[in-house]
């Protein structure tokens, strides 16, 4: 298979029943992704976002199309996507300490020794800066910190693809911050390829080398943004450069006609950034 | 002074000095015989009497046979009571197999079964196991299946995510996620053992500490009955404050997470 076509999301669609009717949540995605790309997904609250992600990562299955990775088609999640959970804490163990949980997915490796665990939980306990709360259990922990237990859970197995699901949306502003530069940071040091569902277009651009937005529900592709700003990105000179704007401008657009919020913009959505 | 009085009003020496007045007013009221000392007899001779049942061995031995059924019945009935109930909480078709059953079974008193198990087991030791067994099954059994149902599914999902499926997903996520339940289940569980154990004895044994209470009541001493009435009461209490401390140990996790939401 391509090389571009490292991820493929052929003609997904999903559709929900319950209380005698029938919702669609997907109508048809197609999405191709490059190894190595951190790809934002957007879109309108309730558009299917998560239940993409999900699809992606073999959690859910889909009523019609398939995902392949490197050709071959998703049944079950595969062990080189980890899923990182929005509610980190439901997602984490709480029966388990912090060094417990990151060694979690090491342990169903099954082909590691006891050494080479405890080694790796470790290393990846001080990647997110965690060293010294090992023994702590997550309730002991902040929101920030306990996600970063979730992220060092994720990356501990050494995963090829990281798929998160508004993985930030519940800490507060400077935490996410944190948050956002250690994963853009272990994005580059670890050459994952992420793909990271937010309802935050400001966070999507700044993070991510190509932002897709979804349309309302039954979904589709609106938009098909190529984020091409420099690394490494500033907290606060890249949100001002005149691209970065162009491409906030292009996105809100396309979200507030979505939701029929009100913009001058709007209208002319199309018009900015044609190529 | 107001520290005292503070002190009285937190701690649990109140209680304590309740029941120190309690049986002052029992040595009393015996003393002066406002009651017949045939059935009532004075609180310090049942002291000596069962001190003196302890140092002749007689006690302990009776203890023991009463202990031993109990335990067996009630690991059997707790080992049995988990296992159902992570099979009707993970397979819907076996819930439905037996959740009528059940619904039917345990409303029904426990002694009322002893003349049943009797006709089929004797009054032999099989009879007690089975009867202790049989109802420490129903808590463990109805708490473990709504621990099992009450597993987040966000735990289930990032189990599979890191490739657990299967049993694995049942012993490494389901067995301690319901554990809390498990536990009240089987703290429910040995207060019903105990009661059983003591009625079953009462029914048919030859001896044990239920054969013991009734055998001494019919035999007039009043003292011995009472003896074996208090040793009933301090092991209750014993088996509670140990149950309670392995479970602070085991949940220790689950204690302060639960704390840390109340705050």
């Amino acid at each position: 298979m391509a090389e571009s076509h490292y991820i493929g999301v052929q003609g997904v669609h999903k559709a929900y029943t319950g209380h005698g009717r029938t919702t669609v949540a997907l109508g048809g995605v197609e999405l191709h992704i490059d190894r190595g790309s951190f790809v934002s997904i957007v879109g309108p609250s309730g558009c299917g976002k998560s239940t993409l992600l999900q699809i992606m990562a073999g959690l859910l299955p889909a009523t019609a199309g398939d995902v392949l990775l490197e050709g071959r088609r998703l049944t079950e999640p595969p062990p080189e996507v980890i899923y990182v959970f929005q509610q980190y804490t439901r997602s984490l163990f709480p029966w388990k300490t912090v060094a417990r949980n990151v060694a979690y997915g090491l342990e169903n490796r099954g082909n590691l020794s006891r050494k080479e665990i405890a080694a790796r939980t470790r290393e990846y306990i001080g990647l997110v800066k965690l060293d010294g709360f090992e023994s702590h259990y997550p309730w002991q922990l902040s929101g920030g910190m306990q996600q970063r237990v979730a992220i060092a859970r994720a990356l501990a197995c050494g995963p090829d693809v990281l798929l998160m699901d508004e993985p930030f949306s519940s800490v507060d502003a400077l935490t996410r911050v944190g948050l956002q530069e250690l994963v853009m940071r272990l994005w580059r040091e670890l050459g994952l390829t992420v793909i990271f569902v937010t309802h935050d277009t400001d966070e999507a651009i700044y993070l991510s080398t190509r932002v897709v937005a979804l349309s309302k529900p039954p979904a589709l592709v609106a938009v098909d943004l190529t984020i091409d700003l420099p690394h490494p990105r500033d907290q606060i000179t890249t949100r001002e450069l005149p691209r970065y704007l162009q491409y906030r401008h292009r996105l809100l657009a396309q979200l507030f006609a979505e939701e029929g919020l009100p913009s001058e913009a709007a209208g002319v959505a199309t018009a900015v950034l044609a190529p | 002074m107001s520290s005292l009085l503070d002190y009285i009003k937190k701690s649990r020496l109140i209680g304590v000095l309740f029941i120190a007045a309690l049986l002052a007013l029992w040595e009393l009221s015996a003393t002066l015989e406002w009651i017949s000392p045939m059935s009532w007899p004075r609180m310090s001779s049942v002291v000596v009497t069962l001190w003196e049942l302890i140092l002749s061995g007689e006690l302990l031995k009776e203890l023991g046979a009463s202990l031993w059924r109990m335990f067996v019945g009630y690991f059997i009935g707790v080992g049995l009571g988990v296992l159902v109930g992570l099979l009707m909480g993970s397979f819907r078709v076996i819930y439905n197999l037996l959740e009528p059953i059940t619904e039917f079974l345990r409303p029904i008193p426990s002694p009322a079964y002893v003349p049943i198990a009797i006709l089929f087991l004797g009054i032999d030791d099989e009879m007690k196991v089975f009867m202790i067994a049989f109802s420490a099954f129903f808590p463990v059994l109805l708490n473990t299946y709504s621990g099992v149902r009450g597993v987040d599914p966000v735990q289930l999902q990032t189990a599979s995510t890191f490739g657990v499926k299967g049993s694995k997903l049942l012993w490494q996520i389901v067995l301690p996620s319901a554990a809390p339940y498990i536990f009240t289940g089987m703290r429910v569980s040995l207060a019903v053992a105990l009661i059983v154990m003591v009625i079953s004895e009462m029914v048919a044994a030859s001896n044990g500490i239920g054969y013991f209470v009734l055998a001494a009541q019919r035999g007039f001493k009043v003292k011995e009955m009472f003896a074996g009435v208090v040793t009933l009461a301090v092991i209750g209490y014993v088996l509670n404050r140990v149950f309670v401390a392995i479970e602070n140990k085991v949940l220790a996790w689950h204690h302060g997470s639960t704390q840390q939401q109340k705050n």
